[in-house]
């Protein structure tokens, strides 16, 4: 390897990715938009904190079909978790429970990833086999996903060259995670079930900014179909990373495209940050045959220790443990990620395997911040053998906590000298990633031998063919060449409101940057106003277009229906203020004259301004303020 | 040969024989539109023949229109050894020594190829392997008797698996373990309660209502259970041992001639109709929950008396029945009928004429009621009177498919109609109760507040 050093994040370029062979793709999951939950009849889409019941379960690791065990399942079998579920009886029902076995699949889910395969160009699956990946993190009560591919291959445009896609599937959402701490674990089933699309990208991308880029353009794509959920939580990307002579891994559930830059270089930075350590551990001759370590219990010799985390530990009668890495002295802090040390490497595997949740859960000997007195050091070190070339990892809990964490520093430690170890990586606030589980390999899936395999005729295909909107980079030409405003023309590309603008448009014959203000900014203006909504039906807006179009509402008459249709639920397209033609403005105006009189005016210089008022009160929403305001000025010109 | 392109039929037979591509060989299959990457699996008989399935490499299964395919090219070959990693059962003499017998069912499963369902296996070694914590507790010798779906149980088995255990507890075990599929679990608990009398150890029958294959599985929880209780218990009765709650958090061990299978998937399907189960298993401990059960002796006086006569069947009553569904079995040769009447154990009058043949024919006629809680009381109504004039014999609160094998237990015993009713109607083990607590019948209903309370405070 090449002796490059990772710099600081804004000082990377180009160049520097290449240097150090960076390559990353993508798992996009997007919930689509359905009624219903992808294998039972329960309503997709609604979320509840409040729970009626709660379900315990353990997990317990299964064979493939080709009769091998998954790596993840066994870790996740040692760290011996009990799994809650709270269940809302209006969101969940005895399948998600998995006390019921899977309904046919949801059609109109299948449709719509049928839809999106086919604008990536992707060959669909003629039939589709439903598998169950296996998830022993709890966070699907059966333990497994069901899962499907719907197809293969395919391609989307990016600068100048073509991203290739590598497979879509359809599967069902997992639970949401409340609570992990200690052996306990906690999900709320309200969104297990619901029909994701999981779209994954060849690992085509050569730098952080063109993962997030790519990603905007996956996720604009399957949103300007109008079938997908938008929202937090609706599309959660996992991206994969390596760098040369590393190791595929995956960073898990990024909530959003905004972080991926960040994410993916320092997760970079840590790949190659750990060949280096493999290099330094080469360099003083640790190799994977040779790495020693020693495990003891050193409870008694740290009873009297003034070191809260321990002394609280032993208080409760737990126990403490130490182990020796042989010749590993100060690679503890060896640098991995930025403020991040290989310590964590080691800390993380600890609180998830050993299930020791509460930081810190280790400290060692290469540590500079104050823990054990440096007596006490000096007695554990002695008592268990370390010499001045070795590290000393303490780690303290359950006894059983602490057998399974010392077997698991020992573990991560010697996998220092292979590199970078499979796993995957949660994305950490700060833009580092930690330690989520072991990378999950093919061993994990197994055939639903609930469901039979389903056929995906030619017919179905064409249908959905013939029916495929235009690529939103299509939309955005052709509203560029209308005059749409320019900050109308992106989201209205990608939502779904995209096909009324076109029958607005095409059909109705209202001018396209009227349809794109109301379609666009009409509802972001009525959220400025404090109106609290989530969206504003598709007939609504239908119905004021066409009725603008006939003449029974004024432009200005848009926004004031639109605020009675989300704020009072009224929305009566018979009961519009009818438009006032501008020819019979001059006899609102005449009307008003005896109004304007009555009043004493403070300065006659505003009569014009408040005679204004009093015409446009009478009014609004029926015609052009400008309008009227020309009408005023002429008439009072004229009765002067 | 057979085996070389195993499952795969007409279309797809044809395509995968023009380029020698057999089952399990690793290839790249070439579309009109893509290539796919991976190995051909066997196909599932009951599945189309226009179809050939690959295993992808990202562990995904597909099928492929045959007719599509342009190219197969023939890279490797993979076979697949579904099996459970065997390690020898340790012997530990300090622990009791534990009969597992194996009659099918999901308990432990592997898959089949051939169905694309799962199918029974186990060996000590293979449950070892999958169920180490069975080692804490006893030594396990197995035997497998049948590897038959539930639904496939019947007469011979039930005979077979009598004579096993009597065979068993000859051998001096300390319990024994019937492996059984769930749907007919309580047909064969109540026959064996019947068929082995004064058993001195625990007969505890066991399945899983979620197999195996499934990380969810009951099956690993519900065989520590019913190890358990066949190790260490003082219950020496035939017993089903399944899930209390759908939670993973213990069992119920219930009676074999009071248990009923109440919902077609639920883990907690098993409920004791009438009475309370007889006590509640944990990892930890046994906690009985009444005392009038038989205890575990030292000897080995076990009772076994295999009789059966098949000839019984059971009429589900309904509204408008003719007597014609009397008058076939009547002509088909049955010897006895039991009736799962409505309400105290009713029927319609149109039925009187059928129900007369059958006395006149000296068939065993037996009512039980469909409500399946309560006994069945002929006297309240005139209905009840005319039909114990027409011969028929309540059975108090025997359950109906217990009243059925014990029809057939009885049947295959004597001919002597007056013996056959003294059997009928001498309770063995439970399955005709005195007296029915106030707690032997618990229907929450949910919806109603205090209800869901309760539910809000126990696990599910």
């Amino acid at each position: 390897m090449n002796d490059f050093v990772f710099k600081p994040f804004d000082e990377m370029t180009d160049d520097d990715y290449q240097q150090v062979g960076f390559m990353s793709g993508l798992e996009i999951h997007q919930q689509l938009l359905t009624e219903k939950k992808l294998f039972c009849r329960c309503p997709a889409g609604m979320y509840n904190q409040k729970f009626d019941a709660e379900i315990l379960r353990h997990m317990r690791p299964t064979l493939s079909e080709l009769g091998e065990y998954d790596g993840t399942a066994l870790m996740e079998f040692k760290t011996k978790k009990d799994i809650i579920y709270h269940i809302n009886r209006d969101t969940v029902c005895t399948y998600e429970m998995d006390d019921t076995p899977p309904f046919e699949i949801n059609e109109q889910a299948l449709d719509i990833a049928l839809e999106i395969a086919l604008l990536y160009q992707s060959a669909t699956t003629d039939e589709i086999h439903i598998a169950r990946k296996q998830y022993l993190d709890g966070s699907i009560p059966t333990g497994f996903q069901r899962t499907a591919i719907v197809s293969i291959g395919g391609k989307i445009p990016y600068k100048d060259r073509m991203i290739d896609i590598i497979q879509l599937s359809i599967e069902e959402d997992s639970c949401r995670e409340v609570s992990d701490v200690g052996h306990r674990r906690v999900y709320i089933a309200d969104r297990l079930g619901m029909p994701l699309l999981e779209t994954v990208t060849a690992p085509d991308m050569k730098t952080p900014v063109e993962v997030a880029e790519v990603g905007k353009i996956l996720s604009n794509i399957v949103k300007s179909t109008g079938k997908v959920r938008t929202g937090a939580g609706a599309a959660r990307e996992d991206v994969n990373v390596s760098v040369t002579g590393g190791t595929r891994i995956e960073i898990k559930g990024v909530p959003s495209l905004k972080r991926i830059p960040l994410l993916t270089y320092n997760e970079a930075m840590r790949q190659w940050n750990l060949l280096r350590l493999r290099e330094e551990l080469k360099k003083r001759e640790i190799t994977t045959e040779i790495f020693r370590s020693k495990s003891d219990h050193v409870t008694r010799l740290l009873r009297k220790t003034t070191y809260t985390p321990i002394a609280a530990a032993l208080q409760e009668e737990k126990v403490v443990g130490s182990v020796i890495l042989r010749g590993f002295k100060g690679l503890l802090n060896w640098q991995t990620q930025t403020e991040t040390y290989f310590s964590k490497e080691i800390s993380d595997r600890v609180r998830v395997v050993a299930c020791l949740t509460t930081l810190p859960n280790i400290i060692h000997s290469d540590s500079t911040s104050e823990t054990i007195s440096i007596a006490e050091w000096q007695k554990v070190k002695k008592a268990i053998g370390a010499t001045d070339k070795d590290t000393v990892v303490i780690v303290w809990g359950n006894s059983m906590d602490v057998d399974t964490a010392m077997k698991e520093i020992a573990i991560r430690a010697k996998e220092a000298t292979l590199g970078v170890p499979s796993e995957t990586r949660q994305a950490l606030k700060d833009g580092t990633t930690g330690f989520e589980r072991i990378l999950p390999g093919p061993e994990r899936m197994y055939p639903d031998t609930d469901l039979p395999p389903k056929r995906i005729p030619d017919e179905r295909i064409a249908k959905i063919k013939s029916q495929l909107p235009e690529y939103y980079w299509e939309r955005v030409k052709w509203y560029k060449k209308l005059g749409v405003p320019q900050d109308c023309i992106e989201p209205l590309a990608i939502s779904k409101l995209a096909l009324l603008f076109k029958k607005a448009v095409k059909e109705f014959g209202v001018n396209p940057k009227l349809v794109a203000v109301v379609l666009i900014q009409l509802p972001k203006r009525l959220k400025k106003m404090q109106v609290e909504f989530e969206s504003i039906e598709e007939n609504v807006f239908e119905g004021l277009l066409r009725a603008y179009k006939e003449g029974l509402v004024a432009k200005e008459g848009i926004l004031p229906a639109l605020y009675d249709a989300v704020k009072y639920g009224v929305f009566d397209l018979d009961n519009l203020p009818p438009p006032i033609e501008d020819k019979d403005i001059k006899g609102f105006v005449e009307n008003s004259l005896t109004e304007i009189r009555v009043k004493t005016l403070r300065d006659e210089d505003n009569f014009e301004a408040v005679y204004k008022g009093i015409v446009m009160n009478k009014v609004r929403g029926r015609i052009d303020g400008t309008v009227v305001s020309k009408a005023v000025i002429k008439y009072v010109k004229e009765i002067k | 040969m057979a085996d070389d392109y195993k499952g795969y039929k007409d279309e797809a037979l044809a395509v995968l024989m023009k380029y020698e591509a057999m089952v399990w060989c690793d290839v790249v299959v070439s579309t009109a539109q893509t290539n796919f990457i991976g190995i051909i699996l066997p196909r599932s008989e009951t599945s189309d023949h226009l179809h050939i399935v690959l295993k992808l490499r990202s562990g995904y299964n597909v099928g492929i229109l045959a007719d599509k395919v342009t190219d197969i090219k023939i890279e490797g070959r993979k076979e697949a050894i579904y099996k459970i990693p065997e390690k020898e059962f340790p012997y530990d003499p300090v622990k009791p020594n534990v009969k597992l017998l194996g009659t099918g069912g999901t308990i432990a499963s592997r898959l089949d190829y051939r169905t694309g369902a799962v199918i029974p296996a186990f060996t000590p070694g293979e449950l070892y392997g999958s169920v180490p914590e069975l080692a804490d507790i006893c030594n396990l010798d197995t035997e497998k008797l049948y590897g038959v779906f539930s639904e496939n149980m019947g007469p011979e088995q039930w005979k077979g698996t009598a004579l096993a255990i009597g065979k068993a507890i000859e051998s001096g075990v300390a319990g024994i373990v019937v492996g059984h599929g769930t749907d007919t679990m309580h047909h064969t608990a109540a026959i064996l309660s019947f068929m082995v009398q004064n058993s001195p150890v625990p007969i505890v029958m066991v399945g899983s209502q979620r197999s195996s294959d499934r990380p969810s599985s009951d099956a690993a929880l519900n065989l520590m259970y019913s190890v358990k209780t066949a190790a260490e218990s003082d219950i020496a009765e035939v017993l089903v041992c399944m899930f209390g709650p759908t939670s993973d958090e213990y069992g119920l061990l219930h009676r074999g001639t009071r248990v009923r299978k109440m919902h077609s998937s639920y883990r907690s399907t098993f409920r004791t109709i009438g009475d309370i189960p007889v006590a509640m298993v944990s990892r930890k401990e046994i906690t009985p929950l009444r005392q009038d059960y038989k205890r575990r002796r030292s000897d080995k006086n076990v009772i076994i008396n295999t009789a059966f006569e098949e000839k019984v069947g059971i009429v589900y009553y309904y509204p408008n029945m003719k007597p014609d569904v009397i008058d076939s079995l009547i002509d088909n040769g049955y010897r006895g009928i039991v009736i799962a009447g409505t309400g105290l154990g009713h029927v319609n009058k149109p039925l009187y004429p059928a129900l007369q043949r059958a006395k006149e024919k000296n068939i065993a006629v037996y009512m039980t009621v469909q409500t399946l809680w309560g006994y069945v009381q002929m006297y309240v109504y005139d209905t009840g009177r005319d039909m114990m004039e027409l011969g028929v014999v309540p059975t108090a609160n025997m359950l109906p498919e217990v009243a059925y094998v014990k029809l057939g237990w009885a049947l295959g015993q004597t001919d002597d109609m007056e013996e056959v009713k003294r059997i009928m109607l001498t309770p063995i083990n439970g399955e005709i109760t005195e007296r029915e607590p106030s707690n032997g019948y618990l229907i929450y209903q949910g919806g109603i507040p205090e209800v869901e309370e309760f539910i809000s405070k126990h696990r599910k």
